[in-house]
């Protein structure tokens, strides 16, 4: 699967509070929390993101809470995928659980600017810079995210594995 | 092995286990609270499994927006509580709840050498009693509640040693933030952190719960203590079913091993926005404050009310602070009372309130307006935690929290 889409571009330890604050919390589906997606880092975000979209970040992306409402928030903003240098690792496991791509690359994320136009192949981790002509192979994921990927998220492979057992 | 390991590889059903191996780990506790419960629940639907694998092993906690803020909160309260009476799980009704990582120690819901995974990050404050607790979103804990099972990687553990002892008013929350200054909020991104040295041993297990508490905020999976006689006084009288020790052998390998002089550790404070932004209280300046909150699943025990207690007795917060204390529990709120210390807050001019997360994540009972600024024992002073993105969060442990609250501005106990 290819994705493209322009780039919005953050820096180090973007923490779950600033991608969706708690006072939202409340909230529970996607496109209401979409609407206040990393209102208190930029509030203007949702104002200018297009489905498709990407986010890219330096160092520890997702730190903070376990609240799902922040992949939840960024999918249903449209965001196509996270390219990040690391990401903390509850977000990292909510996001693949929910099928929001998020893949690792420090050169993509050095040399790649804001507002940038990137090309990803998810299945090979190729991220392709147009916008510059550069081209980047982000860490390929482990057998078992690649699992998890195919099944279409935790709750499905969860329902495969269930129904392989009970066979 | 590691203790971390040693009991990953016994819920795995395996002799050994090294970092970086996924394994699929047995649960013996499934936690969520009311933020993150209504989603686990919806998705727990969506496996098609009708009951969860085994009603002693669920616990819901209401404990975040709850006593009900508002319409929306008590929305999402109820489904959790209609949930829970359907499926027979763990519940602690308002009256009985308490802060969710307070609570369950306390009720003995979790023991030295278990598995516990919640929806609620800071579910790495087990860590304190010698049990394997790492946070996960609500999704994980909806696949957890229908199969008892959930995958895992083997972190790698970092060894952190504290040695020498430690001076007047410093505690768990100045060891822990000293490190997380010293390794930044991902210095132990994706690891374990096990907590070693004399100053470890002679810390009291609430000053242990404050440390694994904030784990999560260096990135770390999990916090994890030694079993000694603290926690077998500990869990002595509060476990109701057997439990195994685990100890890291002497040739266990860690990734990295830290050490620290503990007798030359001041009181800490971390300034916004990062849990990281330490400095110790010599050198905080003159920082007025709106307000002091003391409480929180880092920093909600008796031994944190006593404290607090120590320095407000026989004083009055500052005409233009908001102090608010918050005990963890009802039982911490009893114990509080018949002692004492309800009163001393109350004559000092504390706003007590009954056990809620509240403030801490800028949910309700202490939001701050633009521009003001929070001296907090909680766990987070990212931008806008505890309200408007304008606002600032300073952490602190009880001891700087209430001598601030008198002086209005941050301050420690030895200035008073």
């Amino acid at each position: 699967m290819t994705i493209k889409g322009k780039v919005h571009k953050y820096g180090a330890d973007v923490n779950t509070d600033v991608i969706i604050p708690a006072r939202y919390l409340s909230l529970s589906e996607p496109a209401d929390l979409a609407r206040h997606c990393m209102e208190d880092i930029d509030a203007e975000f949702v104002k200018k993101v297009k489905p498709g979209d990407i986010i890219v970040a330096t160092s520890n992306f997702g730190c903070g809470s376990s609240r799902e409402h922040a992949p939840m928030a960024i999918k249903g903003a449209g965001v196509s995928c996270i390219i990040a240098k690391s990401f903390a690792r509850i977000f990292y496991r909510n996001s693949m659980n929910i099928g929001l791509p998020i893949l690792e690359s420090e050169e993509a994320v050095e040399r790649t600017q804001d507002g940038d136009t990137l090309e990803v192949d998810l299945a090979t981790g190729k991220i392709k810079n147009l916008t510059r002509d550069l081209t980047f192979q982000a860490k390929p994921y482990p057998k078992f995210m690649l699992e998890l990927i195919s099944a279409g998220g935790l709750i499905e492979h969860t329902r495969q594995r269930l129904a392989s057992k009970g066979a | 092995m590691t203790i971390v390991e040693k009991i990953l590889a016994a819920h795995a059903g395996k002799k050994k286990v090294v970092p970086g191996d996924l394994i699929n780990v047995r649960v013996d506790l499934v936690l969520s609270n009311d933020i993150t419960a209504p989603i686990a629940i919806r998705e727990f639907r969506r496996t098609g499994v009708k009951k969860v694998f085994d009603p002693a092993k669920v616990v819901m906690v209401p404990d975040h927006f709850v006593p009900n803020k508002d319409i929306m909160a008590a929305e999402q309260a109820k489904l959790m509580r209609e949930f829970a009476l359907e499926q027979r799980i763990l519940y602690f009704e308002v009256g009985q709840m308490g802060i969710e990582h307070v609570l369950l120690p306390e009720q003995g819901l979790v023991l030295p050498g278990e598995v516990v995974i919640g929806a609620d990050s800071h579910t790495c404050t087990y860590g304190a009693l010698s049990a394997f607790s790492t946070g996960m979103g609500s999704t994980d804990i909806a696949a957890a509640m229908a199969t008892g099972d959930i995958w895992m990687k083997v972190p790698p553990t970092i060894r952190f040693v504290y040695k020498g002892n430690l001076r007047d008013w410093v505690g768990g929350k100045d060891l822990i933030l000293a490190t997380i200054g010293r390794i930044g909020v991902d210095g132990a991104l994706y690891s374990a952190m096990e907590f070693t040295g004399e100053a470890i041993d002679a810390l009291p297990m609430d000053g242990r719960f404050t440390m694994a508490n904030m784990a999560i905020e260096a990135g770390a999976k999990a916090g994890i203590f030694h079993f000694d006689k603290k926690t077998l006084a500990y869990v002595q009288t509060r476990s109701k079913r057997p439990y195994q020790v685990y100890e890291s052998d002497p040739n266990a390998e860690y990734a990295q091993t830290i050490e620290f002089d503990a007798s030359g550790i001041e009181p800490q404070v971390a300034f916004p926005h990062l849990p990281s932004n330490v400095r110790p209280i010599s050198k905080v300046g003159n920082v007025r404050i709106d307000q002091s909150v003391i409480g929180s699943c880092t920093n909600g025990r008796m031994d944190d009310l006593l404290v607090a207690a120590e320095i407000l007795r026989g004083r009055k917060v500052d005409p233009h602070v908001r102090c608010i204390v918050i005990p963890g529990t009802q039982q911490v709120y009893l114990e509080a009372l018949s002692r004492g210390l309800i009163e001393t807050f109350v004559q000092a001019g504390v706003a007590v309130s009954t056990p809620t997360c509240g403030p801490c994540l800028g949910g309700y009972m202490g939001v701050l307006a633009a521009g003001e600024r929070s001296i907090s024992t909680t766990n987070r002073n990212f931008v806008g935690r505890m309200g408007s993105p304008k606002s600032e969060v300073y952490l602190a442990g009880p001891a700087v929290a209430a001598a601030s609250a008198i002086l209005g501005r941050i301050a420690g106990p030895q200035e008073l």
